[in-house]
């Protein structure tokens, strides 16, 4: 029979109860902050919200009208840096976890990837406005959607990288290894068994390089002009909804104008995140039932 | 009497050493496997067994700062010689691995899977095939239903027989099986061996074996590996009767593994 004094079960049983106490306190506390937040801008921003708001060009500098043009802008904008971002990513997130061992190569490759992605996003804007718009303004005119979608993707591609080579380094190496042992080829075996399986994850990092791309103001403050006008193509100037937000807070002072914006900025994050769960659960389920 | 054993010699090992970076796991080996044989290699863990398999389909080659000495022959040809193309010689000698590893996708795709990327795309030709490579690896009659259905839906033994079909669509002359039936049950792994014994027939076998009444019951030859290196070499029933070595019959009594 086991010895126990009393005071000592007494004792542990009492830190369980001050430990379960302060770990769902920290649980409340997150909860709470999210939904104060959403609660106090959705209140504020939602009744500002109709189809005029939606669909309208501003008018004062954003203090009266609509946000179309933002919304154009920030279409136009994701549009751009994933038709770009997403092949580089992920091709380089195959190189580096499919074809080259580990080494002074891969090292210094992942050490830039991270080195990237700590990088605070008005360097990238700083970076933008004098590379994109002013050295090559010539062929990117200046500030426009195209100066700010270059230089979104050099601010997006460590996350996608990252997140793709998680993704591709889920995939089990005894299947790849079944495949290589057929006598297939390398990109063989990355096309049939490796992407397949790390599509899930691969197509998750780009959804939340596109959300990323919508939050982000400080590396398009600098690159994209900050036009009210409506974009009609990748060399016009452009703002997004973010950089609508707050540049109409900043020049205008109207907060109601703002938190509309801001309403529909949120309501989209939401979306693209539900969007993005969904897809994951239908791409798994797509590649591996 | 020698130009018929050359003739009929497969696999051709001449003082082949192995190295994980500076670490030697195969000492000196020199091994002789004739066609049709099923080849057993026996040893305790980490003896370099598996090692000496993946040799023979140069998987070892996914492996960095691995490094191979000496001389290996298949059919002839070294398999090192840097005009070699290891995807046509992973054709020829295909491997099955200890942990079935079927591709998640269904029965008939797995199988189909390397005459497809040999560029076969003809159905008909394709499902010939599938239906010859189940049928040699003995499992068409349990599967003929269900070809459509997702490989990880049978169970292990199965799924060890398909990836065995796997490897047959390709029409090597070869199979390495490492370790084929150590994630089995005990039915499992008599289907297994029993279908082991209708191998010989069109390939050369080369299985490594933790199984001691395995290699005793499906090898013609055995190979002891002891520390990376071979130890004795002999026909299966020979080196089981009477082995020349001390430490073979250790081993084979139990002393140690």
């Amino acid at each position: 029979m086991l010895d126990v004094k009393p005071n000592h079960l007494i004792r542990v049983q009492r830190n369980q109860r001050v430990a379960f106490t302060l770990l769902s306190l920290a649980a409340a506390f997150t909860v709470v902050i999210l939904l104060a937040i959403l609660f106090y801008i959705l209140s504020q921003g939602l009744s500002v919200i109709s189809m005029e708001f939606l669909l309208e060009e501003p008018r004062s500098m954003g203090a009266e009208g609509g946000v179309f043009p933002a919304i154009v802008g920030t279409v136009y904008l994701v549009a751009i840096i994933i038709l770009i971002a997403a092949p580089i990513g992920v091709g380089t997130a195959i190189f580096l976890n499919e074809y080259i061992s580990d080494g002074p190569l891969k090292k210094t490759l992942r050490f830039a990837t991270e080195l990237l992605a700590g990088i605070p996003s008005i360097i990238f804007g700083m970076f933008g406005f004098i590379f994109f718009v002013i050295v090559l303004g010539d062929y990117t005119g200046g500030w426009s959607i195209l100066s700010g979608g270059l230089t979104g993707v050099i601010m997006i591609l460590p996350i996608i990288i990252r997140a793709s080579e998680e993704a591709l380094r889920s995939v089990p190496n005894d299947l790849k290894e079944g495949s290589l042992a057929l006598g297939t080829t390398r990109w063989y075996t990355i096309k049939k068994v490796v992407l397949p399986l790390a599509i899930p994850g691969i197509t998750t990092s780009i959804i939340l390089a596109i959300g990323r791309v919508i939050g982000e103001t400080a590396a398009f403050l600098l690159t994209l002009g900050g036009s009210l006008l409506l974009a009609t193509s990748i060399f016009d100037g452009g703002r997004t909804l973010a950089l609508h937000l707050y540049l109409v807070a900043m020049e205008t002072g109207n907060t109601d104008m703002a938190f509309g914006a801001g309403a529909v900025l949120v309501i989209l994050i939401l979306i693209i995140n539900f969007a993005a769960e969904a897809l994951f659960k239908l791409l798994v389920r797509r590649f591996s039932a | 009497m020698t130009d018929q054993k050359e003739k009929n010699m497969m696999i051709e090992v001449e003082g082949l050493n192995f190295f994980y970076g500076q670490t030697q796991a195969l000492n000196d080996i020199s091994l002789d496997i004739y066609k049709n044989e099923i080849f057993a290699l026996i040893g305790p863990s980490g003896c370099g067994k598996s090692t000496f398999l993946r040799v023979l389909n140069r998987m070892n080659d996914l492996i960095p700062k691995t490094s191979v000495q000496g001389t290996v022959r298949i059919a002839g040809q070294d398999i090192y010689d840097p005009n070699v193309d290891v995807v046509e010689l992973r054709k020829s000698v295909g491997m099955v691995f200890q942990k079935p590893n079927p591709f998640p996708i269904s029965i008939f795709d797995n199988v189909a899977y390397g005459p497809k990327a040999n560029g076969i795309k003809n159905k008909k030709k394709l499902m010939e095939i599938v239906e010859e490579s189940l049928r040699q690896a003995a499992l068409w009659d349990e599967v003929k239903d269900r070809l459509h259905e997702n490989a990880m839906g049978l169970s292990g033994g199965q799924q060890q027989r398909l990836c065995i079909a796997r490897v047959m669509a390709v029409k090597p002359e070869i199979i390495l099986m490492d370790e084929p039936t150590s994630a089995l049950d005990p039915l499992a792994t008599f289907k297994v061996e029993e279908l082991m014994n209708d191998l010989r027939k069109d390939y050369t076998v080369v299985i490594v074996t933790h199984n001691m009444e395995q290699a005793a019951r499906i090898s013609d030859k055995t190979a002891f590996f002891l520390d990376g290196s071979v130890i004795e070499t002999n026909d299966t029933d020979e080196l089981f009767l009477n082995p020349k070595e001390q430490q073979t019959e250790d081993y084979i009594t139990g002393k140690f593994g």
